[in-house]
């Protein structure tokens, strides 16, 4: 039914354009039922967005191959797990679980505060309107997922580096992530077209950019895991433009999360949040540009891409407009208090923004500059890893200091007597954590060294936190210990999930230090029999299997694994033959040490003829804290966005009393 | 006609009614026009914030002063002119009669 997929996209671009333009007049001429109507057309788009969707989904389950897409992106061989997630494996159906998101997310925040938000809903609509219009001209006229041809007979299949479980979760978990900024962007500028810049539009957006942050979080580290077990060079995270994609628009969604907070409670920084929250966004755009529209092949293949073109000109005129807009309205954005100490808790927010700024800066300018060299020279250049690292350690390590440091100074202004008290167990922790990790030899990697000891320090100064806090609120309202602390967590989530997140971050440092400053690498041709030693470990090559799986001919080489002479069990390695796609992978071996959290992780870079194997062994000490920070990132995410009764209540007095009869 | 069609043809007017739904159910409106918020009522949201701002920090910094973050020193120095902030918004918001019209008024422009 690919005419159904057609008609259901025209509608959707019919609405949002509707939206667009109704929504825009009702906001200019303040009518009421224009304004329900415009609503209304963005519930609609979601509804005929859907229907595309199962449209295509139905095709690719069905393996119709007179949908072009489908005979481009799966084959009849192609287990169903991975031909669902064909959906987001193509151009075509990537962009359309953008919409697909970006309507549902629309429909969803216009329906929550239409009430509470009434007069900046009503500028809100036009702009949700206006970027859903965008991906909606995509697939109706660009790049559309429903082109028919006369059927083949099979079709091309997936690309067999997508044929891995965490594909099936980590484009969609981006694609909620990137597209979820596009709620803060809109709320932001409606309240600016409004002049409505009171706190309603963070209030209303705040648990978007939660959810958004969290998704595109634990998407990079789905996505990490994936480039770990997958790729198989050794890695979990190579500064590939396509993994920075998604790291800018966290980053600096992470700055806002920070920011907001000033906002709130001192009023401060009202032009910067407004500011970061279209950087996020525009970043968002960017990601979504850079991995879709051929432009890192070469400009060569941007210029011929159907979509790269459009894509500049949209986030062209989302950033001069916004600017626009921003600068318009700063008379409305003036800040009403001052800082006032350069040791208080709002300072240490105003630092952690300024790294992550830079940081993200850094980086943005580390993708864009070999793009801009082969734009007006001509020739390619790469911008390496080293570069990358060396701005992650200038502004990352004192990132993880700050994260200690803030949570320890009290807001408004903090006497060096009260900082010393506060800081004395997390400091003389951290200073002890340094001399034993300097002991026992920790020192070959300083970088490495310095970030262990900032992580004790920021552990040390969280676990302070709750203790302390368990205690105040167990001397406030009795009880025992477990039910204080449930207490102290629930009466403040923001706070408490915050620091969970933050211990997460920390042992993503700790993972990331472990696996990348003190790993061990050994490589060797073997023949059966013959044995590789890599740090303590012992591997001897004991045979080659072939097996024929559904779509696959795997190539597995079968590793007998000692650690200290003790018999550890067999690991293997090799390659896949993919049938339809006539392509060959590198299928790693990977023999995890819960305990430690070491990995030792074996890549098969050569099968030979004779059945002698070229095998890279890698020793990642503590890569699988890296795994772990995810779930406890996903935890502190949890607690923070959990709905807070108390919070609800005191919004809806404040509002309430806003409508209430007063003097003036 | 193909069921495809028939389908695309319930999905449009299925989009054309939703569309219209503000105007099936009132064709004829007393009062279209949007609910304005006025300047006074602005102002008391502004107020409302200013009040939940200043409360919230005294809060923060009574549960710091207890947790030992905050020293009695820097309590006593913060802790005064945060509940001027407070009482002065709190005052502000009190009621009096005959604003209710005046907001009344106010909103409807």
């Amino acid at each position: 039914m690919p005419e159904l997929g057609r008609a259901a996209l025209v509608a959707t671009l019919g609405l949002v354009l509707y939206a667009v333009v109704a929504g825009g007049a009702a906001a200019w001429t303040r009518r009421r039922r224009l304004a329900a109507s415009a609503q209304n057309a963005l519930v609609g788009a979601f509804a005929t967005t859907l229907v595309a969707s199962g449209v295509l989904l139905a095709a690719l389950v069905r393996n119709d191959f007179s949908f072009v897409y489908v005979a481009q992106n799966t084959s009849r061989e192609l287990p169903t797990g991975y031909t669902i997630s064909a959906f987001w494996g193509g151009q075509e159906g990537s962009l359309l679980l953008w919409l697909l998101i970006l309507t549902g997310y629309a429909a969803t925040a216009v329906f929550l505060n239409r009430r509470r938000a009434r007069d900046l809903i009503v500028w809100v609509v036009p702009v949700l309107g206006a970027v859903a219009l965008f991906f909606a001209f995509l697939v109706v006229v660009v790049a559309t997922p429903f082109a028919v041809q006369t059927a083949p007979v099979d079709g091309a299949g997936l690309n067999p580096s997508l044929q891995n479980p965490y594909m099936l979760a980590h484009p969609p978990m981006l694609y909620l992530g990137y597209v979820g900024l596009t709620v803060p962007f809109a709320f932001a500028m409606g309240a600016l077209l409004a002049r409505r810049t009171d706190e309603r539009w963070i209030v209303a957006t705040r648990r978007w950019t939660l959810v958004a942050w969290t998704a595109l979080g634990v998407g990079q580290l789905l996505g990490a895991h994936w480039a770990y077990e997958e790729v198989g060079w050794g890695g979990y995270y190579a500064w590939d433009p396509v993994e920075n994609a998604a790291l800018m628009p966290w980053l600096a969604a992470t700055a806002f999360l920070h920011s907001v907070m000033i906002q709130e409670k001192r009023g401060m920084l009202r032009v910067w949040n407004v500011l970061l929250v279209v950087l996020a966004f525009s970043l968002s755009l960017f990601g979504t540009f850079l991995t879709r529209s051929g432009i890192l092949s070469s400009i060569h293949s941007f210029t011929e891409s159907s979509i790269g073109p459009w894509f500049l000109g949209f986030i062209c005129v989302v950033v001069f407009s916004s600017l626009a807009l921003v600068f318009a309205r700063l008379p409305l954005l003036r800040a009403r208090t001052r800082l006032e100490s350069l040791v208080s808790r709002e300072a240490t927010f105003l630092y952690n923004n300024l790294l992550l700024i830079a940081l993200t800066l850094t980086i943005l300018w580390g993708v864009a500059y070999p793009i801009l060299h082969e734009a007006v020279v001509g020739e390619s250049r790469i911008v390496g890893a080293g570069y990358y690292n060396f701005f992650l350690r200038v502004f990352g390590l004192p990132l993880l200091l700050l994260m200690g440091i803030g949570p320890l100074v009290a807001w408004r202004r903090a006497s060096l007597r009260s900082l010393g008290v506060t800081f004395a167990w997390p400091a003389g922790l951290a200073l002890l954590a340094g001399a034993v990790l300097l002991a026992l030899g920790a020192g070959s990697s300083i970088p490495g060294l310095v970030a262990y000891t900032f992580s004790a320090f920021v552990l040390g100064s969280i676990a302070l936190e709750f203790v302390r806090g368990t205690r105040a609120r167990r001397a406030l309202a009795g009880g025992s210990w477990p039910g204080a602390f449930s207490a102290l967590v629930a009466r403040n989530r923001r706070r408490y999930g915050g620091y969970v997140v933050h211990a997460a971050i920390v042992m993503l440092a700790i993972g990331v230090a472990g696996s990348s400053a003190y790993d061990t690498v050994g490589e060797g041709k073997l023949v059966r029999g013959e044995s590789l030693a890599v740090g303590d470990y012992r591997l001897t090559y004991r045979a080659l299997d072939e097996r024929e799986a559904a779509n696959a001919t795997e190539l597995r080489a079968v590793l007998d694994v000692e650690r200290g002479g003790e018999p550890l069990g067999t690991v293997a390695a090799g390659k896949n033959a993919y049938t339809a796609e006539r392509q060959v992978s590198n299928e790693v071996g990977i023999r995890s040490d819960l305990v430690t959290g070491e990995d030792l992780f074996v890549i098969a870079e050569q099968v030979n003829p004779d059945g002698s194997v070229y095998l890279r062994v890698f020793v990642k000490p503590l890569v699988n804290v890296i795994w772990l920070a995810g779930l406890v990132f996903l935890l502190g995410a949890l607690i923070t966005l959990w709905p807070d009764a108390r919070e609800q209540r005191r919004l809806a007095v404040r509002y309430g009393d806003a409508r209430a009869p007063t003097s003036a | 006609m193909s069921v495809a069609l028939l389908l695309g043809a319930v999905l449009a007017a299925a989009c054309v009614v939703l569309v219209a739904l503000p105007y099936l159910r009132e064709p004829v409106a007393e009062r279209d026009a949007l609910d304005e918020p006025g300047e006074l009522e602005r102002r008391q949201l502004e107020l409302a914030e200013v009040r939940d701002r200043a409360l919230g920090a005294l809060k923060e910094l009574e549960f710091d002063h207890r947790t030992g973050k905050v020293s009695d020193e820097d309590y006593r120095t913060l802790v005064g002119p945060l509940r001027r902030e407070a009482a002065a918004a709190l005052k502000a918001l009190e009621p009096r009669a005959g604003s209710s019209a005046r907001v009344k008024a106010d909103r409807s422009g």
